[in-house]
């Protein structure tokens, strides 16, 4: 339920590193199951500059809406277009064809600074 | 020892092993969700599901004197009533404004039922109390705590219960009649909240979970609030403390073929004529939006043009549409099916047009 080559946030979001620079962003198994059924994704278009923290989206369930802050800083370069008419996909595969952004990494070093799938584990609430 | 400030269903340990999400909802723990709402609310819709809504109020008036006084207090004909039969109507204040949407059930000559929200039980019991007659005045019980009610709705759904009960006496919608099942009568009314056929099943406590489990063996699907929200939405209906209260009248709320005309006096009448006379100075409708989107939700203004016109009071997504839905008070102009407004979710114009009811029709 949590890769162990991503890292996460606190906030439920992960970012997978790809070793071209480029990283990719969704939200963790946890956070699609608390939110329920998602209806809507918002993503930041193509070219956005974002600081790690920053909110770059809202995603909607049919219950609540939540915001999506950015795990680590850098430029957007491919949002997931498919989740305009399959928003279920964030719900179905997180980690897969649930992902939301794309970006180019404005410091790769700066993903050590984020969780681990243990570290993450270890902050969710017992169930 | 803990002390618990909420009310609970008699099923509630049942919903609990079943993975049911908990909710707080009027008071009292409510399964808001077991698989899913929107997998709930397709089943409904596709084949039958069933809804735990004993946190529903249950009162029995009951006494020679019952029928006038709920005659006094309902917009609806309630005297007129024959045995068996079950109307929908409003309590209202002596200025039009809504108490309470409730179905009333006559079980016989000088005993009725009225089913009432769960956030208004505490409302309706004084209220009702309040009018009693000095000569002749009705009994009011509260069933609420010691029975279960259960929505089984669907196109399968009627078949499906009627099997379990092996004979269920032909009821017309809104008709009501006690069935002996088990040792123990239930009471089946051709009634709900979804858009769907269906019935809903009262019946002391112990009974109610017996038949909860046998349904659940039948195949039903179990369905929480969160479903039994989007599926009445799809359906027009309004939901009290949202799309009606006791600020709002059902002549705006178009709802006034719920107000009997005639010579009959009840509650609230006097202002609810002038209001039609005059015409309302607000009008409830519904709209949708015209993919997907963002969703509209309560309290979002309604802008036409360069100003508010009017506001959102229930937003949804719809399932069966996929495109999001809800209703909201408008200026009385701003009202044809087809006409374009927005709606301003947190900070963004999300275009929606003016729908007739309901937005999800059974074929």
């Amino acid at each position: 339920m949590y890769p162990e080559d991503l890292r996460y946030t606190k906030n439920h979001e992960w970012a997978r590193v790809e070793s071209d620079g480029t990283g990719v962003v969704g939200i963790t198994h946890f956070a699609q199951d608390e939110l329920g059924d998602i209806v809507f994704v918002d993503l930041p278009s193509v070219g956005t500059d974002l600081d790690q923290s920053a909110k770059f989206g809202e995603i909607e369930s049919v219950k609540t809406v939540s915001d999506l802050f950015m795990p680590i800083a850098g430029k957007v370069i491919e949002v997931n277009n498919q989740l305009r008419q399959q928003p279920e996909l964030v719900n179905r595969d997180p980690y897969g064809s649930g992902w939301l952004v794309k970006v180019e990494i404005a410091d790769p070093s700066r993903a050590a600074t984020l969780l681990t799938a243990e570290q993450y584990q270890r902050t969710l609430p017992g169930r | 020892m803990a002390v618990r400030h909420t009310l609970r269903s008699p099923l509630h340990e049942r919903h609990v092993a079943l993975g049911a999400r908990i909710v707080a909802f009027a008071g009292w723990d409510i399964s808001l969700q077991y698989s899913g709402i929107i997998a709930e609310h397709l089943a409904v819709r596709r084949a039958w599901g069933v809804f735990d809504v004993s946190h529903m109020g249950r009162l029995a008036v009951e006494g020679k004197g019952a029928a006038a006084l709920l005659d006094s207090l309902m917009t609806v004909d309630i005297a007129g009533l024959e045995v068996g039969q079950a109307r929908y109507g409003f309590i209202c204040m002596s200025d039009g404004g809504i108490l309470d949407d409730v179905v009333t059930l006559r079980r016989d000559d000088t005993s009725f039922l009225v089913i009432c929200n769960a956030s208004n039980r505490a409302a309706v019991i004084p209220h009702l109390h309040q009018h009693l007659p000095s000569v002749n005045p009705p009994r009011i019980e509260d069933l609420t705590p010691s029975t279960v009610m259960l929505a089984a709705q669907g196109p399968e759904a009627l078949e499906k219960v009627n099997d379990l009960f092996g004979s269920v006496p032909a009821l017309r919608r809104f008709r009501g009649a006690p069935v002996s099942w088990l040792g123990d009568a239930v009471l089946v009314t051709r009634t709900g909240y979804t858009g769907e056929d269906g019935y809903e099943l009262i019946a002391g406590a112990a009974t109610g979970k017996l038949l909860w489990e046998h349904l659940m063996k039948a195949g039903a699907t179990p369905c929480g609030l969160g479903s039994r929200d989007t599926l009445r939405l799809e359906a027009g209906l309004p939901l009290h403390g949202q799309d009606i209260d006791t600020t709002t009248n059902p002549i705006e709320a178009g709802l006034d073929r719920f107000v009997q005309k005639g010579e009959r006096e009840f509650a609230g009448k006097w202002a609810l004529e002038r209001v039609a006379r005059n015409g309302p100075v607000r009008r409830l409708i519904g709209y949708k939006t015209s993919g997907r989107s963002a969703v509209p939700r309560h309290g979002q203004a309604i802008i036409q043009g360069e100003r508010q016109v009017g506001t959102v009071t229930s937003g949804n997504y719809s399932p069966s549409l996929e495109v999001g839905i809800g209703l909201g008070y408008v200026l009385p102009e701003v009202t044809r099916p087809g006409d374009s407004l927005h709606v301003d979710v947190r900070g963004r114009l999300v275009e929606v047009e003016v729908s007739s009811l309901p937005f999800y029709r059974r074929s």
